[in-house]
């Protein structure tokens, strides 16, 4: 039976991992290579590490460090910020990336979902979305201004039928908060599309990861409770065993 | 030596990653020419059959291969998209022919059932059924896959097949005296996947 994935999320500002509140007030939280050693240590299911200056600052995530990265993980990584052609995506599977998560550029030119996937394969192209929440709507969310033009269903569905091969959620409203992850969310995407589907945002413990992981998402992303408190993703992962949720 | 196949359709950087981890002298070939001295192969494979097939066909791997794992008995392992070309057809995007080494056709994942997510993407579990490519490995262990097309066997004589479930009955492994086939990423699986790398290159 396949697993649900409990996956660390890392933010990157170019060079150093740092954690966000609703995707401002930053924290700087060192060097990602030994970020991501620790996690390969633990066993962990996945590692998605996003540069979350890259777009604004015109550039892709770096090279090097991921290749650096990669050489820490035995387990599949997906990296993301600022893609947005052909050889960027190249060169980040030559250094070690497994799935490349495209965001900002997709909403700017969506044909370019199909481009990369038909290139690489659906397996390889993951389209990121940031979602705000407001007063239980939800809306898209892109380089700090909220998308009243394009509704999320729409935008999901297409991205799916463009060939996206998985979705990661990030629920910015919830972003860095520790306040729980929202089920409505992860309802609302999981079940409109036949694709994996991540939700990110907001997760407040084990509990709290079990309970997103009850809908049909396929993992649970979390950064800030592993930052910032003991748990770790085997408690995650142990948490949601107990629920009954298939897990590694 | 330890030869990677690179067919340059996608990324084999991981796989590699864990054979230098693993201490094995090894030579990566984009030439047919260069199989020569091969003692182990692996036909690593990310993304398309089609693309694959047609990359094998036309760069004249199909026939070297031929000589070296069905006259000269060398060992050989596919990963992924690698271990498909193994079949003889694959029906992703139009029939296109692979090696056929195994009797099978590569099709897409539990077609019938439309509520099914694809890719099957994830860590699912195999019934390894001692196997001894999967020595040292507990049964049901997890490994991570990632596709949405899996190899359907047509002729399963002097065949071991261990079989993960996603709605029905995917063929993980596929094996045929030294003919090695893996569906799922053992470069990807963290320690039972370096494990069952190390056991193809130390007991196959």
């Amino acid at each position: 039976m396949l697993r649900k994935r409990i996956i660390p999320i890392v933010l990157l500002d170019g060079f150093s991992v740092l954690k966000t509140i609703n995707f401002n007030s930053r924290r700087n939280l060192g060097s990602p290579i030994t970020v991501a050693k620790t996690y390969n240590t633990r066993n962990v299911d996945e590692l998605v590490l996003l540069d979350i200056d890259a777009t604004k600052q015109k550039r892709a995530i770096d090279k090097f460090t991921i290749a650096e990265v990669a050489k820490e993980c035995f387990m599949p990584l997906t990296v993301g910020g600022g893609i947005r052609t052909i050889k960027d995506i190249q060169g980040l599977l030559a250094k070690g990336a497994d799935k490349i998560s495209i965001n900002s550029y997709a909403l700017e030119n969506p044909s370019f979902i199909k481009e990369a996937s038909d290139i690489f394969g659906a397996q390889c192209i993951v389209v990121s979305i940031d979602v705000v929440e407001i007063e239980d709507s939800f809306y898209i969310y892109n380089q700090g201004e909220i998308n009243y033009n394009l509704e999320l269903v729409d935008w999901i569905k297409k991205v799916e039928s463009l060939g996206a091969g998985e979705l990661l959620i990030n629920n910015v409203t919830r972003d860095g908060t520790m306040q729980g992850g929202s089920v409505k969310l992860a309802e609302l995407v999981s079940n409109r599309v036949s694709i994996p589907v991540i939700y990110v945002g907001g997760i407040s413990d084990p509990d709290d990861a079990a309970l997103i992981a009850k809908t049909n998402v396929s993992a649970v992303g979390i950064a800030s409770i592993f930052h910032f408190t003991d748990f770790t993703p085997s408690d995650c992962r142990d948490r949601l065993r107990l629920e009954n949720i298939p897990v590694r | 030596m330890l030869k990677i196949v690179d067919l340059e359709v996608g990324n084999i950087g991981s796989v590699i990653k864990v054979i230098k981890h693993l201490g094995v002298d090894f030579e990566l070939i984009t030439q047919p020419e260069q199989l020569i001295g091969a003692s182990k192969i692996i036909l690593p494979g990310v993304g398309s059959f089609t693309a694959a097939a047609k990359k094998i066909h036309e760069s004249g791997f199909a026939q070297a291969l031929n000589e070296y794992v069905v006259i000269k008995k060398t060992p050989v392992l596919g990963i992924c998209v690698g271990m498909q070309l193994l079949a003889s057809t694959g029906e992703e995007g139009g029939e296109s022919k692979g090696l056929g080494f195994i009797n099978a056709t590569v099709k897409r994942i539990n077609s019938f059932d439309n509520s099914l997510i694809i890719p099957h993407m994830g860590w699912n579990d195999i019934d390894t059924n001692e196997f001894p490519i999967f020595n040292n490995i507990d049964n049901h262990s997890c490994f991570y896959f990632v596709h949405s097309y899996a190899m359907t066997i047509t002729d399963h004589a002097n065949l071991n097949v261990a079989y993960t479930n996603y709605g029905e009955d995917v063929v993980a492994y596929v094996n045929k005296e030294h003919i090695h086939g893996a569906q799922f990423h053992p470069e990807k699986s963290q320690h039972v996947g370096i494990q069952f790398l190390r056991n193809f290159i130390e007991l196959c």
